[in-house]
């Protein structure tokens, strides 16, 4: 794959939508394509996050470990982001990413992250909508499982 | 060591001297002829003065002609003489001066091993070194001349005075009439440029010292800003220095006035005096010219003994006052270091000291009356509170220190006077931070082997004579003449029979102190000659082809190593790794710089490549402006991703504006060059440019086979090809072994095909190979390329492959983490169940293991038992139980 067609990629990701085409080329430049075997992990539950992947082809499990074994809790895909949070904020992963399929990454790094962030506040505000979105879905299923609670008694 | 600078050399080279005192009173005559020769030939031979021709010598007439040749020809022969006489006594003195000055180098550098050890709080190795380096230097010269000198130009001046004298007595009184003043004025001044040269050496020390120490403190420097201090402290050492030579060249050019002054005084005399008696009708003309002539003759002798007698004095000064530094007190005898007792005792029994005491440099006491006993079959912590005297007991246990009084017996040696061959084979010591000499892993490793030349090394035809040369030098000036070359390994020592066992032992040390993993990476990245290890080199392409299978066998890592194959593009590779196919040996090629290489620009050229080179510069020239552009210069991409530098980048830019992509074979040089150099760092699975299509890559495979075809025979060893059935001498054991390029872009593949690697040297038992290879790592001035975790293991190693009776720790582990000093801790122990281990600790809870404890306190030994028994009824070891 060459870095054109990383580019395009990279273009269809909300994130990176509203971001000109020749700095996209230099996350794409400065950034490590990496290829994961089916069942490689991307990262652990509870180690330094360092970087955030991007995902360019294939399917991932999202894996979190609870005391009654690990879950998985989503499976995510092409044009998907993981790892951000850990990069956002310095708390450990939160959970395991595992490769379901070979899976196609674009690692991009702590300090990368943060300076197109700065550079680009059409960014930081689409990562905004992203994570906005993220804890409505997860208010939501906060509301339904209390309600399943509730019901239960 | 001898005080005064003559006795040394009267004692050293006695028959030297009378040698060159004889040689230079024989070359008297023929340099008298040497002088006389021309007034006879200008007399006698040209103006037939005094003399009627044919004249007759051993029976053969001469005519004037003939009498010319046989005077000149005689001149000519009193040249060469003159000119052997002088070419043999230089030479000769110059021998003398050499071998007296290696000897007192040796001697002092001597001294220095046989110094006390508080000696070296005092004197830095600023001070030491140049005394031995270069404060003695001028001795050497000066040795060589020392007697010779004197002798033969004050023989001159006495000729030429008595020559003055027959001519008329007045006249020679008139023209030494001032010598003795001179002789009375110059010493005086001499005396005084003699102080302030004493003062210059020792600033001069102090000014190497500071040289010395902002080396050595430069992290400091940095940190506290304090370059300015330093800068001021310099500079103020060096105006004293300053100072003092002026003063210095004042005095020495009012020594050359008067001497200039003085010697111009004789013609005033002689043309006064001598004038005088020619018109009175006493003196002839003649004679006065005469006596003028000789006086000026004079000059160069008197000269000479002046300079002499400053030279003398110079170096006077400098033996003394080197001399002095090394005497200091407590030094112990050289015999200590020398006794090579017939049988090296076992230390066992009891170590018993009594009444030990010793006092520190201010006379303030350090142990006061410290008695013990213990068994030498038992581990022993020593502890105590700071300033109890812990660390100074184990520098005298391990006989590192002098005590002041006190008796030290092991079983039944005693230990104060025991020489060193018993003491530091028997008896091992680490502090807490152990010294790592600039030499090789396993060199330092074993540096506690190596007492004596034990294997002597043997030696035929040339090398015998060389070696012959060697011994009788170095007996000449008492130097030592033990062969660097022997074998050293004192096997006996270590407990093993031969150096292959020694190499297994030191494997099982290396594990002991947890550092076989750091030498095994190190071997990992380490080359070998495979000429001198060809057993290793084979095991090594064994490995290759092993791990070749591995990854063959296992579609997960097919894919994430590339290996080198010679008629397939290596996509994990640049351009230039492409086009070599080798590792550069030497400058000749360097992969970045391929293009300004003319053999390179040759084969591109031949391969057709030239325009696609260019084209492909331009495209990344392009890209590159259109990513970086926007980037401040100093930003980090630059150094990591970029292909052109900030500081190129406009130059670039203007490259691409103001040339026609269409247009690039018609380019200025530099142009041509700047486009040329782009395509070589391009590795295209790393940029993903896409600028290299599969047809460029063939025709790069094509130029690659051409490059080493006709790689002309003065390049042959500039470069070492990748061939897959050999050992690659210039690339290191893991890059031979993997043969391949790590693929980019695969998640962990270096640690998978480490991984892979791992099992590949497990199954074939390759470790210790490699870790013999890693002994064989340089570890650079006191070890700077090892970590200080690795020089302080290395250094516990040392001390226990030789296997002591006694193995004494001063606080040697606590510069480690908590869990590498306790797995340390234990192997230790275990090493040395039923041998004698002396630890002094800072904690008194890591004395549970021991056998035996000792508590220090004020410099003595409050209590002592095993550590069960403290920990029930000691007070000072609850106390020091509570503290830690």
């Amino acid at each position: 794959m060459s870095l054109k067609e990383e580019v395009e990629i990279l273009r269809q990701i909300p994130l990176f939508a509203k971001i000109e085409p020749s700095k996209i080329k230099l996350l794409a430049f400065t950034s490590e394509r990496l290829t994961f075997q089916p069942d490689d992990l991307v990262c652990e539950q509870g180690d330094n996050g360092d970087a955030a992947y991007f995902i360019m082809a294939g399917e991932a499990d999202v894996i979190v470990e609870t005391p009654s074994g690990p879950l998985t809790v989503a499976t995510l895909g092409k044009n998907d982001v993981v790892g951000e949070i850990a990069i956002l904020i310095d708390v450990p992963r939160t959970a395991t990413i595992k490769a379901k399929t070979e899976l196609t990454t674009l690692k991009i790094t702590k300090d990368v992250f943060f300076r197109m962030v700065t550079e680009f506040p059409e960014m930081a505000v689409e990562m905004m909508r992203v994570l906005a979105e993220r804890l409505v879905r997860t208010t939501d299923d906060l509301q339904k499982a209390k309600e399943m609670i509730r019901s239960d008694d | 060591m001898e005080h005064n600078i003559y006795k040394y050399i009267l004692r050293y080279s006695k028959k030297q001297q009378v040698i060159l005192t004889i040689m230079s009173i024989l070359s008297f005559p023929a340099l008298y002829y040497y002088l006389e020769l021309p007034k006879i030939i200008i007399n006698q031979a040209i103006q037939a003065n005094d003399i009627a021709f044919p004249v007759e010598y051993a029976g053969v007439e001469f005519d004037q002609i003939a009498f010319l040749y046989l005077t000149v020809g005689l001149f000519l022969l009193m040249v060469i003489v003159n000119q052997l006489f002088k070419y043999m006594i230089n030479v000769y003195q110059g021998i003398t001066g050499e071998r007296m000055l290696r000897r007192l180098r040796y001697e002092l550098y001597c001294r220095i091993l046989r110094f006390p050890m508080p000696t070296f709080k005092k004197k830095s190795p600023g001070e030491i070194i140049p005394m031995i380096t270069s404060e003695v230097e001028p001795l050497g010269g000066f040795i060589g001349e020392a007697f010779a000198l004197p002798i033969f130009q004050g023989g001159y001046l006495l000729v030429i005075v008595g020559f003055l004298v027959v001519q008329n007595w007045i006249m020679a009184v008139a023209a030494i009439a001032l010598y003795p003043l001179q002789a009375y004025f110059i010493p005086i001044l001499q005396k005084k440029v003699n102080l302030l040269g004493k003062t210059r050496v020792r600033l001069v020390r102090v000014l190497s010292d500071q040289l010395g120490e902002a080396v050595s403190g430069v992290e400091e420097v940095h940190a506290h800003d304090a370059s300015s201090n330093m800068r001021a402290h310099f500079s103020n050492q060096l105006d004293k220095i300053y100072t003092v030579r002026y003063r210095i060249y004042l005095l020495k050019f009012v020594i050359k006035f008067l001497n200039n002054f003085i010697q111009q005084l004789g013609p005033f005399f002689f043309y006064g005096i001598g004038g005088t008696m020619v018109i009175n009708g006493t003196l002839e003309v003649g004679t006065l010219v005469a006596a003028i002539g000789a006086h000026k003759e004079m000059a160069a002798p008197w000269k000479e003994l002046l300079a002499y007698y400053q030279r003398r004095e110079d170096a006077r000064i400098k033996y003394e006052q080197v001399i002095e530094q090394f005497e200091p007190a407590g030094m112990r005898d050289a015999d200590n270091q020398l006794i090579e007792p017939e049988e090296i005792p076992h230390l066992e029994g009891e170590l018993v000291a009594s009444n030990i005491e010793l006092s520190d440099d201010t006379g303030s006491k350090i142990l006061e009356g410290l008695s013990t006993r213990f068994k030498l079959d038992e581990r022993i912590a020593i502890i105590g509170p700071a300033g109890s005297g812990r660390e100074s007991l184990t520098h005298v246990l391990a006989r590192l220190i002098d005590p002041d009084r006190g008796r030290l017996m092991a079983g039944n040696v005693n230990m104060i006077t025991a020489p060193e061959a018993i003491v530091g084979r028997k008896i091992s010591y680490v502090g807490q931070h152990g010294y790592v000499f600039n030499t090789t892993l396993g060199e330092n490793l074993f540096f506690g082997l190596k007492h004596r030349p034990l294997h002597e090394k043997s030696y035929a035809g040339d090398e015998e004579l060389e070696r012959n040369t060697y011994i009788k030098n170095a007996e000449l000036t008492g130097n030592s003449s033990d062969d660097i070359e022997a074998n050293w390994h004192d096997y006996k020592l270590a407990g093993v029979a031969d150096e292959d066992e020694l190499n297994a032992r030191a494997l099982d040390i290396l594990e002991m102190v947890d550092l076989s993993e750091d030498v095994y990476r190190l071997g990992l990245r380490s080359t070998i000659n495979p000429e001198e290890a060809p057993e290793t080199a084979e095991l090594v392409l064994a490995a290759r082809r092993r791990v070749f299978e591995k990854i063959e066998n296992n579609p997960s890592l097919k894919n994430m190593i590339e290996a080198f194959e010679r008629n397939h593009y290596n996509t994990n590779a640049s351009v230039a790794e492409n086009l070599l196919f080798g590792t550069p040996v030497g400058e000749e090629f360097d992969l970045d710089r391929m293009a300004e290489n003319e053999y390179v620009q040759k084969i591109i050229e031949e391969a057709g490549l030239t325009e696609t080179f260019l084209k492909m510069g331009y495209q990344v020239a392009t890209l590159m402006i259109e990513l970086f552009a926007d980037l401040p210069p100093d930003h980090e991409f630059f150094q990591l991703y970029g292909f052109i530098s900030s500081d190129d980048l406009p130059e670039y830019q203007a490259m691409i504006s103001r040339i026609d992509s269409e247009r690039l074979d018609n380019l200025r040089e530099e142009d041509r060059l700047r486009f040329m150099s782009l395509p070589f760092k391009v590795i295209p699975s790393r940029h993903r440019l896409g600028v290299l299509t599969d047809d460029i890559e063939e025709k790069i495979v094509a130029a690659r086979h051409r490059f080493a075809e006709e790689l002309p025979p003065h390049l042959k060893d500039s470069v070492a090809f990748f061939d897959a059935d050999a050992y690659n001498a210039a690339t290191n054991l893991q890059d031979n072994i993997l043969f391949g390029k790590i693929a980019f872009g695969f998640a962990q593949a270096t640690e998978k095909i480490g991984a892979a690697l791992a099992e590949v040297v497990e199954e074939m038992s390759l470790r210790s190979t490699i870790i013999a290879v890693g002994l064989n790592f340089t570890v650079g001035t006191a070890g700077a390329r090892l970590n200080a975790t690795q020089r302080q293991k290395l250094c516990i190693a040392r001390a226990i492959i030789k296997n002591p009776d006694v193995l004494i720790l001063n606080q040697t582990t606590s510069g480690f983490d908590t869990a590498t000093q306790a797995r340390l801790m234990k192997s230790i122990l275990n090493e040395f169940k039923g041998r004698c281990l002396i630890w002094s600790l800072d904690h008194a809870e890591k004395t549970a293991d021991f056998d035996h404890v000792l508590i220090m306190r004020g410099g003595r030994i409050v209590e002592q038992g095993s550590p069960q028994k403290l920990k029930e009824n000691s007070a000072p070891y609850k106390e020091l139980l509570a503290a830690s």
